[in-house]
């Protein structure tokens, strides 16, 4: 049978997002304008350009939740998006930060 | 070696593009693109009274043509003006593509004169949305902005273009080439085929269309569909026209003012087929008991649609011409006489109640008298409020593009700048906006631009001097508390219109309205026809805001 999407139901599971997208001004609004409306926390952000500095490569901490496919779907469509990757919690790129944030 | 401004850049890139007419309000900041516009001899410039007008008439013209249009703004108060019609555009899913003039690119951060962040404003509200630092790179960024407006799921895209950039001369090579849509995504042939088989092993399937279908040029095949299939067919507000109304399988609109066997016909399904729409409250009302009994089939050109509100049994990404070509061939010939006959019964027993359509000067009889007076050839357009409803609920409509109306923002002042854009794109046809006293308001100064372009545009106001639908809503779930949607004045629409240089006619004081009225739409030129409605009549059935839509009043 068909099932509704609820009202959000946070979990503690981390995921890690790894987006590559065109580095200019303005890609990281689009993005977390899009995770802020929708009252989506982002736990973690970081973004670097890449090696041709055309790109860039954000990385994003969030919490699993029932509307993360839809976040992720949301993500893709922008035009500045070129890819999107999910990873699991074990993912050291957060981890290896936390040194910084003591 | 080209060699030319960014702003003489842009106005060769529109022509190119094959754009005829733009409409927009000149000021400082975009006047650059202005001064090269006035040396074009390809485009003609519409001069709106307000820059919701412009962004209006550019969606009339883009609802009619199916391609982008264009609309222009000022920096400042220009942008700002042209917000709410981005956004309709948006949640309508309408091409448009909004220039708009910025302050020189040293003063962005400033706090200049009619300095305000465009780009940043509009990201929520567009499809996508540049701000050109160079005008070297205004030979990738108009291109691209065409192109995302056509392509997939249609939108609006909004250029920023500060002014020193519209003045700066660049030299290039060669004009990048006009653009076409980008590639379809390819259709999914394994779900296409268990769509078609559980479309062909359901005994009570029902088939739902939206505004997709409309923006993909599919309704025959979507009326194939449901004749080779035996699908009653529903439409949302936004598919209107899709499907004739008239057709034996239509079962009309659905919804919050749907009829009541439109409902309850969904209730009934075993399987919904739905293309090009995305269950919106209003269309479906409480999300969870929405067609109780039936599986999803979803196609949708936009991924992110798809299991949004309600996951899909089989949810397709695809363009809904290619999916439904693929399916057809694949969709067993069905005539389901016990189920057309179920919905027969329904319907002959829960019509759709339309009191006194034979008198032109109710609400319901004058939707029929403008009706009678026209043939499918005509476009409508309405504004935003009750007499909307009844228009949608009354009106035959007949073929796709006929019927323009802001559904997703559902934005008051939408109907006569659009209907003033479809005049504009179909200098041939009638077009008749149905207004309300308050939307009217919304931008009645476009009465000047109707009047100046000599267009082809008919109001018909449907008067109860009032916000009807709030003053229906606070009769009825609010203990009849009615603050704030009677007007305490009346304003005489007819001096109104006459001092903005339309014609007018008084259905009230008319012998014979209905020849009346056949006569004012018969004339060319813009005309105001004026008709008083009863503020006590209502649109019914209404399915109460957050009820299931099985709970319908009236
Ligand atoms: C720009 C805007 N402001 C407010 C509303 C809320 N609203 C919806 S219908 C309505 C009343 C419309 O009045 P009118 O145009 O006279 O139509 P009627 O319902 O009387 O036919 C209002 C205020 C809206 N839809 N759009
Ligand atoms: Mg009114």
């Amino acid at each position: 049978m068909s099932i509704v999407i609820d009202r959000p139901q946070a979990s503690r599971i981390k995921v890690v997002l790894e987006l590559e997208v065109n580095n200019h001004a303005g890609v990281m609004s689009h993005i977390c304008g899009l995770f802020a409306r929708r009252a989506f926390n982002v736990e973690g952000i970081l973004c670097m350009p890449l090696a041709d500095a055309t790109r860039s490569r954000i990385w994003l901490l969030v919490f699993e939740d029932q509307r993360l496919e839809q976040m992720i779907k949301q993500v893709e469509k922008l035009e500045d998006v070129l890819s999107l990757q999910r990873h699991g919690a074990e993912h050291a790129v957060f981890e290896r930060l936390e040194e910084f944030f003591r | 070696m080209m060699q030319m401004t960014g702003a003489e850049l842009i106005v060769r890139l529109l022509e190119r593009q094959g754009i005829e007419t733009v409409a927009g309000v000149p000021g400082g900041a975009i006047l650059p693109f202005y001064d090269a516009l006035s040396h074009s001899e390809k485009i003609h410039h519409v001069l709106a009274r307000h820059e919701q007008g412009a962004g209006f008439m550019a969606q009339g013209m883009a609802r009619v043509s199916g391609r982008p249009e264009v609309c222009l703004a000022s920096s400042g108060p220009g942008a700002t003006n042209l917000v709410t019609a981005i956004a309709d555009a948006k949640l309508d899913s309408i091409p448009l593509v909004a220039i708009t003039g910025q302050v020189p690119l040293a003063m962005i951060g400033t706090d200049a004169f009619q300095e305000v962040d465009t780009y940043g404003m509009t990201i929520p509200i567009t499809k996508h949305n540049y701000l050109v630092r160079d005008a070297n790179e205004l030979l990738d960024v108009v291109p691209a902005a065409f192109r995302l407006a056509m392509s997939g799921r249609p939108g609006p895209v909004l250029i920023d273009v500060p002014k020193d950039v519209q003045n700066q001369r660049i030299e290039f090579e060669d004009y990048p080439a006009p653009v076409v849509p980008a590639p379809l995504p390819a259709p999914d042939l394994a779900a296409i085929e268990q769509a078609a088989q559980m479309i062909n092993d359901a005994a009570q399937p029902v088939l739902y269309l939206g505004g997709g279908v409309i923006a993909s040029g599919a309704s025959h095949l979507a009326v194939t569909l449901a004749e080779q299939a035996g699908l009653p067919t529903t439409m949302t507000l936004m598919a209107l026209g899709a499907m004739p109304v008239d057709h034996p399988l239509s079962i009309g609109m659905l919804g919050m003012h749907g009829a009541r066997y439109t409902n309850y016909v969904l209730e009934e399904a075993d399987l919904l087929v739905c293309i090009g729409a995305r269950f919106d409250d209003r269309a479906i009302g409480k999300a969870a008991q929405f067609c109780p009994k039936a599986k999803i089939v979803h196609v949708d050109i936009d991924p992110s649609e798809l299991d949004k509100i309600k996951t899909a049994h089989v949810g397709i990404h695809g363009d809904v011409s290619q999916v439904l070509e693929a399916l057809l061939p694949q969709v067993h010939v069905k005539l389901r006489e016990d189920w057309l006959a179920q919905v027969d019964s329904l319907r002959s027993r829960f019509p759709l109640a339309t009191p006194n359509i034979d008198n032109p000067r109710s609400h319901y009889g004058l939707v029929q008298a403008v009706a009678d007076a026209l043939d499918d050839e005509a476009v409508i357009t309405t504004d935003v409020g009750q007499h909307q409803m009844w228009v949608a609920q009354a009106y035959p409509f007949r073929r796709p593009r006929q019927w323009l109306t802001s559904g997703g923002l559902g934005t008051m002042g939408f109907g006569l700048p659009a209907a003033i854009g479809a005049a504009l794109a179909e200098p041939t046809r009638t077009v008749v906006c149905f207004s309300g006293d308050g939307s009217l308001k919304m931008n009645i100064q476009e009465m000047a631009t109707a009047a100046e372009e000599e267009l082809n545009v008919k109001i018909v106001l449907m008067n109860n001097n009032a916000l009807g639908l709030v003053y229906q809503q606070q009769n009825l779930f609010y203990g009849k508390r009615t603050m704030a949607s009677n007007y305490k004045r009346a304003t005489d629409f007819l001096k109104v219109a006459e001092g903005f240089g339309l014609e007018t006619v008084d259905l009230d004081t008319a012998d014979d309205p209905a020849a009346t009225l056949a006569a004012a739409l018969k004339r060319p030129g813009p005309c105001l026809i004026h008709c008083t409605i009863d503020r006590e009549e209502f649109v019914y059935p209404m399915v109460p805001p957050g009820g299931a839509n099985s709970e319908m009043i009236g």
